[in-house]
């Protein structure tokens, strides 16, 4: 079977059905073991005490906001030079679930910085930028409801998506570019990560949990998408018949 | 259980904020996709029906209605 044949909606809807339970299953039972992990495994940090219980869910989120929209950025080109028929489906079911995790991620560290810098907010490089992003992900679930032709809401939307995506590696590389307090990289570094194992490995396996969760997400999202646009195109040729 | 110190407070607000806003959006994704279904299964109830979709059968000649 081609690998193309997987683009097809309706085999889309059939094989990601057994999918979303394998995801589900590992979702949680990655979600609960990282749990456990980060509170039980994981000791308190010699500087900040209990509060590095909170990298364990804000990392997961950081990564995953700007993941998202790295995969939006793959199906919007997908979508823009292939026409294929699933890439803007992807790309507009995980626009509100990259919306939500780049919440998190900033009210996450919100939460982190007020007792461990003194301040909710600061306008730094890289609070700035992930701000910049939530707005553009605002931004791209606006458009789509201001244009009505599905098609057009498309193609703009793939071009604001190519655009935006120049905000990824300045989120990530702001923290070099600039003087930040935010603090710099921590795990994939040059000189090996900083974190001592009994703490990096819980947040391993939270990160990796939540991206499952996420995939299980957008693939949810996906199926209601295709759903969505059947109603519509049913209701056009009732309406028409 | 880790002894959640003075800034107990802020670690559970984030959990809680993370708890909420994930229950949240897996709601709101569950209630739409049974939204969608049902609104599928009326159209088709109506005879509305997709190109591309399978024909049912149709009923033998003669056969009950």
């Amino acid at each position: 079977m081609p690998v193309s044949d997987l683009a097809n909606p309706t085999r889309f809807l059939a094989w990601s059905r057994p999918l979303l339970a394998v995801l589900w299953v590992v979702a949680v039972a990655g979600l609960a073991a990282g749990l456990y992990m980060s509170f039980f495994v994981s000791p308190p940090d010699y500087q900040q005490g209990e509060m590095i219980r909170i990298m364990f869910i804000h990392v997961p989120f950081a990564w995953l906001s700007m993941a998202c929209f790295g995969f939006m950025a793959v199906a919007s080109l997908g979508f823009l030079v292939w026409r294929h028929p699933l890439a803007d489906v992807a790309a507009k079911a995980a626009t509100p679930i990259g919306a939500a995790f780049t919440f998190l991620a900033l009210v996450t560290g919100s939460l982190w910085g007020k007792p461990t810098w003194g301040a909710y907010w600061v306008w730094d490089a890289r609070l700035t930028s992930v701000l910049v992003l939530f707005i553009i992900y605002l931004g791209l679930i606006a458009l789509r409801q201001a244009i009505e032709d599905p098609g057009r809401a498309a193609r703009v939307a793939a071009i604001l998506t190519l655009v935006g995506s120049v905000n990824v590696p300045i989120i990530k590389f702001s923290v070099d570019w600039w003087n930040t307090l935010h603090q710099g990289e921590s795990i994939f570094r040059a000189g090996g990560p900083t974190i001592y194992a009994t703490m990096l490995w819980p947040l391993l396996v939270m990160i990796a949990a939540m991206t499952v969760l996420f995939a299980a997400l957008v693939v949810m999202g996906m199926r209601n998408e295709i759903y969505r646009r059947r109603v519509r195109s049913l209701e056009m040729m009732a309406a028409g018949a | 259980m880790p002894e959640l110190s003075y800034h107990g407070g802020f670690i559970l607000a984030a959990y809680a904020v993370t708890a909420v806003v994930l229950a949240g959006m897996l709601l709101w994704m569950l209630l739409d996709g049974r939204a969608q279904k049902r609104r599928l299964a009326e159209l088709e109830a109506r005879g509305v029906r997709r190109r591309s979709a399978p024909v049912p059968p149709a009923a033998p000649a003669g056969a009950a209605p």
